[in-house]
């Protein structure tokens, strides 16, 4: 009677020993040292794993930064702030991010823009596209099925009456949408940028007419009435460096089909932060 | 009539649909498909050939393969059968005018595949001149012959439009015992292939001869539906001739006349993903184009015309039209008559897999098989409601894939996966989306699916 006790007794317990021992053992021998320092800038991060660093996600970027892989304000959703503290824990100075954000180049909205056709099929906006450029008029502009706004993972795009619109102040310019847009009608600029052609049509200005009523006709107005010289006219497309512009808005006045828009809201986020 | 001669009558008929029955030499069909309705409305109406219109939009790139570079610029006149566009790719067709008159412009325009390609616009002047360099090719050997065949700017006629000459040349290490002749046009409405057997079909088989001997092949099938007996009967008439040429009646099933489930049809033979017929020793020419390459080689003239069927329920006077390559769609339609409904969809191909037009500013092109017009009440356009998983679109998959999960997948937005699926095995035949009770966008779906994976290997 007491043997069916003490013999399972005895022989679980030896064998819990023996195997205690070789874990014991195995894991002296097998160490794998981890750097404290990864997990704290892990903390740091947005966690958002978004890889608009360059790397697969934030734990791999923790441990690129770690490793001196990746400079410490490698990350752009963080901003600033992320970037002082990695610099922190790795006890190295850093300059300013320079902070993005995202701009849809179109201004063709369901009321501004005309239709082409019907599109009935599959709501994406590659799948369309891939059919006579997609139902609107215009072939450069916005399919507005929201590929982009599924893209962000800080749902900081919306489609409105058929074109995906920035929420600015929710940007973290991550740069997943540039990537989703079959279009190619998404762009990063540097969020001090404060007017943007909202167009990306190169064809010509009678023809953008004819599509859209918010198009970039090419007059060149707003080139002549920079002051200073940040516009250029390219393949009837006005483009705005943002190295050289002042904010000036002098452009935007002079637009006769008011492409040119304000984008104001990212100092909403920057008071945030 | 008394019930004697009314019993004659079925008896007659069973015997004729017993002969019929006796030329169906294969058994077996491919695995899944869907029965459409036929609506071959314009089965018996004769070729009308439309006049020359006023002006023609002939795009530089009517193949599957490197678009051509025009030949010709604005102002130039040009005159019937004239190489206007060529390009020095191997997987290329060259390009003829269809019509004598000047060259008004050259552009990038719409192209009925669904983007902008080159295009020549040239405006007629009626005359029809044929140039100096259409004359019956010379060749006397089989290089020469597919080099002539390549001249001729032929393309596969049925759909697709694969360059033939590039379909003909066989790799050495390749051994070809079986030629099909593709009859089936198992798609609704169309009926272009039709009307070349009954009216063509001694240039069909002059076509048949001179593949025989190019390609040396000791068997050729030509598959035709059973919804054909006519075709079938004219055609078994003519293969008596030769005891090498069979006429095989096929099955009415759709995609029929798609290439692989043709050859495994009518020899048995399963063509291994991403493999083609030729793989299997097997080459598959639709109807038209073997008939074209017998013309050819007897006048000389270029592919510059095709039969299009053209029908719809909008369509005031549906006919098989005679068409110049190039001419617009709407000239085509008031060619019959215009629309007697408003018009809400127009097809270029058919309802299977036509690609649906919103202008009528393009034009036929080579492989233009049939322009389909529909007014609204004519067209299903059911709002798409979830998937319920009754795996109906599983079971019509002649390819054996899984629309709804790639259909799921896409809409995830995960490549990964569809590779899993292999989408690219995909022929987009449309059986999924055919039979789909929740009326679901399988087919641009598996499209979309393409395209990502592309854009992912592209990456």
């Amino acid at each position: 009677m007491l043997d069916t006790i003490w013999i399972p007794v005895v022989v679980v317990g030896v064998m819990g020993l023996i195997f205690g021992l070789g874990l014991s053992y195995a894991s002296k021998k097998f160490e794998v040292a981890v750097d404290e320092r990864v997990s704290k800038v892990r903390e740091i991060l947005p966690g958002a794993n978004c890889a608009a660093c360059g790397q697969t996600g934030c734990d791999a970027f923790a441990e690129a930064v770690v490793a001196g892989n990746s400079p410490v304000n490698g990350c752009p959703v963080g901003g600033a702030d992320v970037a002082g503290k990695i610099a922190e824990i790795m006890g190295v100075e850093t300059s300013d991010v320079e902070e993005k954000v995202a701009r849809v180049l179109c201004g063709g909205t369901n009321d501004t823009c005309r239709k082409k056709f019907d599109y009935e099929g599959v709501q994406d906006c590659l799948a369309a596209a891939n059919l006579f450029g997609g139902p609107q008029a215009c072939n450069y502009g916005c399919v507005g099925l929201g590929n982009c706004a599924r893209a962000c993972p800080f749902d900081a795009i919306v489609i409105e009456n058929g074109l995906a619109r920035v929420i600015d102040s929710k940007c973290t310019g991550c740069g997943k949408c540039v990537a989703a847009c079959p279009k190619k009608i998404i762009e990063m600029v540097p969020a001090s940028l404060e007017y943007t052609v909202c167009c990306s049509s190169t064809d010509k200005g009678n023809i953008v007419r004819k599509n859209c009523d918010v198009g970039c006709i090419g007059c060149g107005r707003c080139v002549r009435a920079c002051p200073v010289g940040a516009i250029e006219l390219k393949d009837n497309l006005a483009k705005i460096n943002p190295e050289l512009c002042n904010n000036c808005g002098e452009c935007a006045k002079v637009c006769p089909t008011k492409t040119i828009q304000i984008f104001l809201c990212r100092k909403l986020n920057q008071a945030a932060v | 009539m008394d019930i004697s001669s009314l019993n004659r009558i079925s008896q007659d008929k069973k015997q004729n649909l017993d002969e019929v029955e006796n030329m169906i030499k294969a058994k077996k069909i491919f695995k899944g498909g869907a029965a459409v309705p036929h609506r071959k409305n314009t089965a018996e109406m004769e070729t009308v050939r439309m006049g020359v219109p006023e002006k023609v939009l002939i795009p530089m790139l009517q193949h599957i393969g490197a678009p051509c570079e025009p030949l010709v610029k604005k102002g130039d006149t040009v005159k019937v059968g004239q190489l206007i566009g060529s390009s020095d790719k191997y997987i290329s067709a060259p390009i003829h005018s269809s019509v004598s008159g000047t060259v008004v412009n050259v552009a990038p325009m719409l192209y009925p595949g669904g983007f902008h390609v080159t295009t020549v616009e040239i405006k007629t002047d009626g005359k029809q001149e044929v140039h100096e360099d259409v004359k019956p090719p010379v060749y006397s050997n089989k290089k020469e012959l597919i080099e002539a065949i390549r001249n001729s700017g032929l393309v596969g006629l049925g759909g697709a439009g694969f360059p033939t000459h590039v379909k003909l040349s066989i790799p050495p290490d390749k051994k070809i015992d079986t030629l099909i002749v593709n009859g089936a046009e198992c798609e609704p409405y169309i009926t272009s292939d039709y009307r070349e057997i009954m009216e063509n079909s001694w240039n069909i088989m002059g076509g048949i001869y001179t593949l025989m001997e190019l390609l040396e092949v000791n068997k050729v099938y030509i598959g035709i539906e059973d919804n054909k007996p006519a075709a079938i009967k004219e055609l078994t008439h003519l293969a008596k001739t030769s005891e090498k040429i069979d006429v095989i009646t096929l099955k009415s099933r759709y995609p029929q006349g798609a290439e692989k489930m043709l050859v495994y049809s009518i020899t048995g033979r399963k063509i291994p993903p991403g493999k083609l017929p030729l793989d299997v020793g097997v080459v598959v020419m639709n109807v038209n184009s073997v008939s074209f390459i017998a013309e050819y080689l007897k006048t000389g003239m270029p592919l510059i015309k095709r039969r299009v069927t053209v029908d719809g329920e909008a369509v005031k006077n549906p006919a098989n039209v005679e068409v110049l390559i190039g001419t617009r769609l709407e000239d085509v339609f008031n060619f019959c008559g215009g629309f007697d409904r408003v018009v809400h969809k127009v097809l270029m191909g058919g309802p299977m897999m036509g690609i649906a037009q919103y202008s009528l500013d393009t034009s036929v092109v080579k492989h233009t098989n049939a322009l389909l017009a529909f007014a609204r009440e004519d067209v299903d356009i059911d709002a798409e409601s979830v998937c319920i998983r009754c795996g109906r679109c599983v079971r019509a998959c002649p390819m054996n894939l899984m629309p709804l999960f790639i259909n799921h997948n896409v809409i995830k937005g995960n490549p990964q996966e569809l590779k899993r699926y292999n989408v690219n095995d995909c022929i987009e035949c449309g059986s999924c989306s055919y039979v789909c009770p929740a009326k679901r966008h399988l087919v641009q779906s598996i499209r979309l699916a393409k395209a990502q994976l592309r854009q992912a290997s592209g990456k």
